[in-house]
């Protein structure tokens, strides 16, 4: 990491490997009563999210207020976008209040990447369009070493909209750098061939009882219907082709770990059944993103301290 | 009477097949004479030993944003970026604000042309009326107005029968069609090509198909009009081989291809940066390789730049917000040398022509040639000299180009139009 953290592809596997450490050594602090450190103390993170989101915004808030930072979240509503000012010049106007690092969520994929060439400030990508979404694929990971002692070899089954997930994206890139055998699975216009070519070890499908057969890990994708502009696929099959049902749990490992991103819409993509079964790593993860993106706070913004 | 001699340059002119060292002498503005050691009296002389003397080149494609966009480009300003790539002539695309669908508009920039202009302006009309697509435009008088081709550059006709009747109509006036192939519903949404770039980035894909679909609708209606038909900035391998089967079958089909067409490829957007969006979007390999290919096998006519101004301001946004194109008239030279000549996939006089006869046939334009009594337009430029490219440099108003601080070996040394010197390298 030069500065910041804009995406998962661009990493080697031994700073990934550093951030997952990290994120373990303050997982334990997450249930114990007093849950803040002074690390970040009198540091202060911006959390600029253009886009709606509560999981993640209050990941990050919580992750930097454990650290000792002080933090302010902006969302877009109210914010001087909406009264035309460019995002230049509004990353411009908040940089000009001296944060130690910007975490951003913003519908444009290559949003934070354009302003990372501007901006001396670390940005922390928070989910960029339909391009990535790094801190999601570390808890995610982090949530499988949960269950599993390693990375390789596995089999993870990604299933839903891949063509517009930046968790998809992100993921992908994280888990073929440590050697996972990735089967991607959705209707074939959300699946582009195209995804086979983006990192070794890929495989894709349209059939999502191939995709689970002997997976270790199943990890489901919500219907991005908010960036369906057209018809790409017919809605009302969609849970009757690619839900996943409990017997599709039945045909991956014994031990499979069932996750979700969140939010989940049960019966348009999991059944609640699955959602609420002991396989269900769904609510593990948000609790893994607090002590990831504390993980990421912490080396992003020391790291500046140290320059 | 002013004279002016070009004294020892490697004279190039396809139009007569001539490729020597000679001298030209320019007089009151027309071609006087090209011969060996031209005694010109009091002539100012003009030294081009080591560079090589071509007629004045010819951009079919470009945009001066004059009328209504005026803070990204002026006629004046745009003029002034041609002369400094090398160009004596453009054709100007019609979408201005308002569009140039009618003969006031064709007259308007023929008029601040003659005043402000240092190259020779040719106007493109509207195919339809503000491009909309689907009443004709006043094809006619804005040819008697001095347009030379009619196009709906960016904004393609989507309706086959207006297409149709465009291009009967267009035939009886004998000028010529120029289409953006562009299936509007197949690339909608995209920001650049479809391919493994667009998935890595997670950007929306402009298939190569939305481009292709559309060349062959318009060659066949060539076919049936007996049209004739010029594709704009071809960019794929399918694309390029069905102008070439058009052509075997003895179709009034051409096309050209613009540098950054050969010279870059979807994988060059790796950075978010808008300097790399543009319409049709970079390609792949593959088809950069086509392009290149189809250019050394003749099948394209003319090297066109598309040059698409866009201020600072809007190409500094989100990608997905930017709006298409880059500036190109002050790299082509240079690129086309780099990625053709010097490459040795074609020679130094094919090169000449995909800038001169080349285009002025695609338009019927009476330019391109040094014959005696022509006007004096000249391109003169160097294929060794080694220079680099500062967009802050540029006579553009605009600096939305790729190429700044890219270096390049050769590019344009003198630019004469109508026999007076435009633009001299420094």
């Amino acid at each position: 990491m030069a500065s910041g953290l804009l995406g998962i592809e661009e990493l080697e596997r031994e700073q990934i490997q550093a951030l997952l450490d990290r994120g373990r050594y303050y997982q334990p602090m997450q249930t114990q009563p007093v849950k803040k450190l002074d690390t970040l103390r009198g540091k202060t993170i911006v959390n600029l999210f253009f886009e709606p989101s509560t999981r993640t915004r209050t990941s990050f808030e919580i992750a930097a207020k454990r650290l000792g930072a002080d933090t302010i979240s902006i969302s877009a509503q109210g914010s001087s976008l909406s009264k035309g000012e460019s995002l230049v010049d509004t990353l411009n106007t908040l940089d000009a209040m001296r944060p130690d690092a910007i975490v951003m969520r913003h519908a444009a994929s290559g949003a934070p990447h354009f302003l990372a060439r501007f901006l001396p400030t670390p940005i922390i990508n928070a989910g960029d369009g339909t391009h990535e979404h790094p801190t999601q694929a570390l808890l995610d990971a982090l949530t499988i070493l949960d269950h599993r002692p390693s990375l390789e070899g596995l089999r993870v089954a990604i299933i839903g909209d891949i063509s517009h997930s930046r968790v998809a994206r992100s993921n992908i890139h994280l888990l073929s750098k440590f050697g996972v055998d990735l089967v991607l699975c959705g209707p074939a216009p959300l699946l582009p061939s195209e995804f086979a070519q983006l990192a070794p070890g890929i495989t894709l499908t349209t059939s999502i009882e191939e995709a689970v057969s002997g997976a270790d890990v199943i990890m489901m994708l919500r219907v991005q219907l908010e960036r369906q502009n057209e018809t790409t696929f017919p809605k009302s099959e969609y849970f009757q082709f690619y839900g996943l049902h409990l017997e599709h749990v039945r045909l991956a490992k014994p031990d499979v770990i069932v996750m979700h991103p969140g939010p989940i819409n049960r019966g348009r993509e999991i059944a609640s059944e699955v959602a609420d079964s002991p396989s269900s790593a769904i609510l593990n993860q948000v609790e893994n993103g607090v002590a990831v993106r504390m993980a990421v706070l912490e080396k992003v913004v020391a790291q500046v301290v140290t320059q | 009477m002013t004279r002016l001699l070009i004294r020892g340059g490697r004279v190039i002119d396809p139009a007569a097949g001539f490729d020597a060292l000679r001298d030209v002498l320019v007089e009151d503005g027309k071609i006087a004479a090209v011969g060996r050691a031209i005694e010109a009296g009091d002539a100012e002389l003009l030294d081009a030993t080591g560079l090589v003397v071509a007629p004045g080149f010819i951009d079919l494609h470009v945009h001066l944003r004059e009328p209504g966009i005026e803070h990204a480009e002026t006629i004046e300003s745009g003029a002034r970026a041609a002369a400094a790539g090398g160009f004596t002539s453009v054709c100007c695309m019609p979408n201005t604000i308002p569009v140039n669908d009618s003969a006031t508009v064709t007259s308007f920039i023929v008029e601040r042309a003659r005043r402000y202009a240092v190259v020779n302006v040719f106007p493109i009309g509207a195919i339809t009326k503000e491009s909309a697509g689907e009443q004709l435009a006043d094809i006619g008088a804005m040819k008697e107005a001095g347009a030379v081709a009619i196009s709906d550059d960016g904004q393609p006709v989507m309706n086959s029968r207006v297409m149709r009747r465009a291009m009967e109509y267009a035939r009886s006036f004998g000028i010529t069609v120029i289409d953006h192939c562009e299936d509007l519903n197949l690339s909608a949404g995209g920001d650049i090509h479809e391919g493994v770039s667009s998935v890595r980035l997670g950007l929306r894909g402009i298939p190569a198909v939305s481009e292709e679909v559309m060349v062959a609708r318009d060659i066949l209606l060539s076919q049936l009009t007996g049209a004739r038909l010029h594709v704009a900035h071809i960019s794929t391998r399918n694309s390029l081989a069905m102008v070439r089967h058009a052509r075997d079958l003895g179709l009034a089909v051409s096309c050209e291809a613009t540098p950054h067409h050969f010279s870059l490829t979807d994988a060059d957007v790796r950075t978010y940066d808008s300097n790399y969006k543009m319409k049709p979007p970079l390609r792949t390999s593959c088809d950069t390789e086509a392009v290149v290919d189809a250019i050394a096998a003749g099948v394209v006519d003319a090297i066109a730049t598309d040059h698409a101004p866009h201020t600072g301001s809007i190409k500094m946004q989100e990608f997905e917000c930017c709006p298409f194109g880059i500036t190109g008239l002050e790299t082509a030279l240079g690129l086309a040398l780099e990625k053709l000549v010097h490459s040795g996939r074609i020679t130094l006089p094919h090169l000449v022509k995909l800038f001169t006869t080349g285009p002025a046939g695609v338009v019927g334009l009476d330019r391109g040639a040094l014959r005696p009594g022509a006007p004096a337009d000249i391109t003169i430029f160097s294929v060794d000299r080694e220079w680099t490219f500062d967009v802050n440099q540029s006579q553009s108003k605009s600096k939305n180009s790729p190429y700044h601080q890219r270096c390049f070996k050769g590019g344009p040394a003198v630019t004469i139009v109508g026999g007076r010197v435009v633009w001299k390298v420094s």
